[in-house]
């Protein structure tokens, strides 16, 4: 009851489209409408998500933040393809997603490098079958090799996964993604098995390649700071089961942003107060 | 440079002999003086006390064949079978020397002469024996994980195909080598007929025979190796849109190589224990035979003899195993070697 309440509470904040009407508006570069996942269990079928929509434009960054269990994840993983919606859908660039494929690229949480291929040739796995017939070979080693510098690790581009720290392993992740040329990067917790210092670093530096790229992104996270950090849009959720969309906040302030400048800024505070209460007042998790 | 060579020695799986090494570099005399106690000191002290009881054990027992061979009957008899060895190897270089003189001497008669080369056809020596059943089992092996491997990853990525497989496999695993051979004997002598044949049948038969028992470790193994791939792997593949079989070969058996691995080498443990059964029936001219005939022979030197084979298919056991941990630490990417 309290989530149905919650949501027709909270209607007002969305923007009005989500709602359901309108169709006739100029489309999203991404949408996603009326979105619901059902996942087979043995006490019969559990609706992960529930009518889940959402508008993405072209070169904006989006994050998806809500308490753990709350279906986040499951979104990415239907833009991605990875998922099959059970009601509803994805419509990227006007095309109906309903495989994976690299033109989504996908960060994983924890990497997902091959272990037995260097830096180098996990992103060439994805380049070499990306850009067949479309790069020679000395094309394709230029775009592996500036990939990998976007990312700062050329240095390390010939060594096994194994030899390098986790925050590395995870920017030649993103690297493997970038190569791809994807139209939506979607990055699925990509910091959260890391610590404080070094996801302070990999957030710069995805600033850095977001401000020289413009790509589209949605980035799946649970860190507050990271969110309204790095977003121009925070999607907030509400908890499951049957997840839906909580609120959407536009976090309009100023790029390039710089974290210790923003500690003290007065707007960053209040939205990071904002995506607070949502959290951990309207959206609390009941005691387990 | 030192530290490359322990790296090495690790990776053969010879961990005795780091201690030695750290030693000749000038570290902590103390502790690694334990260390190669501990690796080196005990097991030596085991085999002496075994030796011991052995030695002690053996002269109580009264066989029809005499007294049960101590170690030192024993040892008498490996050098007995390696002089032999030596022996029958002189008579066939001089039997393929005089073969050569007699040729040529024919041939600058007239040019023209038919000549005839003859195999030397000398009993084969306990040596010849190892070498034969190497060869057994290495082509029962390599044939089971021709078949295994094949159809194992064909099990992984399709759970229908496994489990239409599986009860076969539930069924066929725990046959014993003896019950397989009788039939395996009949079908080979049906189906394998030939004037000028390159195997002999008894070859043929014990290799089928290896080949389906050690057949299933790595069968299953592989199965379960690529049904169980981190899921992420699969889908970093349904990201960048791999075709199937670079999914297969750059994905799914990279991934699974580790169990695979553990797979083929308990099939060569396996299939080395099954030889010696199968040689014994199907009398295929390697250890197997050799302890058969040794046991029929029934002379004083026969138990000896037989336990100078039971040391060295052991030994041999043993080697094999050792050769195959070492591959896998080389080929597989949980232990990226030489980086």
């Amino acid at each position: 009851m309290s989530v149905i309440a919650m949501r027709k509470e909270h209607l007002h904040d969305l923007p009005a489209e989500t709602a359901g009407e309108a169709p006739s508006r100029p489309r999203a570069f991404l949408d996603l409408s009326g979105v619901s996942i059902d996942f087979p269990t043995r006490k019969g079928p559990f609706r992960a998500l529930n009518n889940v929509s959402l508008k993405i434009a072209k070169g904006e960054f989006v994050s998806i933040i809500g308490h753990s269990g709350c279906g986040k994840s499951t979104v990415l993983n239907i833009v991605a393809g990875l998922y099959q919606a059970t009601e509803g859908g994805a419509i990227l660039n006007g095309r109906e997603v309903n495989q994976p494929g690299p033109e989504r690229a996908v960060v994983f949480q924890n990497h997902a490098l091959l272990p037995w291929l260097t830096c180098y040739q996990n992103v060439e796995l994805a380049v070499k079958t990306v850009f067949k017939g479309r790069k020679n070979k000395r094309e394709m080693r230029e775009w592996i090799e500036h990939n990998l510098k976007l990312v700062h690790m050329d240095h390390a581009m010939h060594k096994y996964p194994a030899e390098i720290s986790g925050g590395m392993k995870q920017r030649v992740g993103i690297a493997r993604a970038l190569a791809m040329e994807p139209s939506v990067l979607l990055m699925d917790e990509p910091f959260g098995a890391l610590d404080a210092l070094t996801r302070a670093h990999l957030q710069d530096s995805v600033m850095e390649i977001q401000a020289d790229l413009n790509n589209t992104v949605i980035m799946v996270t649970h860190d507050v700071d990271e969110a309204v950090l790095l977003s121009d849009k925070i999607v907030m959720m509400a908890n499951g089961p049957a997840a839906t969309v909580g609120e959407v906040l536009e976090v309009d302030l100023a790029r390039p942003r710089d974290r210790l400048a923003l500690a003290s800024d007065e707007r960053y505070n209040h939205f990071r107060s904002q995506v607070l209460s949502f959290l951990y007042e309207r959206q609390r998790r009941p005691v387990e | 440079m030192s530290n490359k060579l322990i790296n090495y020695l690790e990776t053969a799986g010879l961990n005795w002999a780091v201690p030695v090494v750290r030693l000749c570099r000038g570290e902590d005399a103390h502790e690694q003086a334990s260390e190669l106690f501990t690796k080196v000191g005990l097991p030596l002290i085991a085999v002496l006390v075994f030796l011991l009881v052995w030695s002690v054990g053996a002269s109580q027992v009264k066989t029809s064949l005499g007294v049960l061979p101590g170690p030192a009957a024993v040892w008498h008899q490996a050098v007995n079978l390696y002089d032999e060895h030596q022996a029958q190897r002189e008579k066939a270089d001089a039997f393929y020397q005089r073969q050569e003189e007699r040729n040529a001497a024919k041939l600058e008669r007239d040019p023209d002469a038919e000549i005839k080369w003859r195999d030397y056809t000398g009993k084969p020596t306990f040596f010849d024996q190892i070498g034969t059943s190497l060869l057994t089992v290495f082509t029962g092996f390599v044939l089971a994980s021709l078949i295994a491997i094949p159809v194992g990853v064909a099990c992984g990525l399709s759970p229908k195909l496994y489990g239409a497989i599986s009860p076969l496999v539930q069924i066929f695993k725990p046959v014993s080598p003896l019950a397989w051979l009788p039939i395996v004997t009949m079908v080979v002598s049906a189906v394998y007929i030939s004037d000028d044949p390159l195997f002999q049948k008894s070859f043929i038969t014990s290799a089928v025979t290896v080949t389906l028992c050690s057949l299933w470790p790595t069968l299953i193994n592989t199965a379960v190796a690529v049904a169980s791939i981190d899921k992420d792997w699969i889908n970093v593949g349904r990201v960048i849109r791999l075709n199937w079989r670079t999914q297969v070969f750059k994905i799914a058996i990279p991934a699974a190589l580790p169990m695979i691995f553990t797979g083929l080498r308990l099939s060569l443990g396996v299939g080395w224990m099954v030889l010696i059964a199968a040689e014994m029936l199907a009398q295929n001219p390697g250890l197997g035979k050799f302890v058969w005939d040794e046991f029929q022979n029934g002379s004083s030197d026969s138990l000896g003899r037989i336990m100078v084979a039971v040391i060295t298919i052991g030994i041999i056991g043993f080697l094999l195993d050792w050769l195959m941990v070492t591959l896998q630490s080389l080929l597989s990417h949980q232990k990226p070697a030489g980086h």
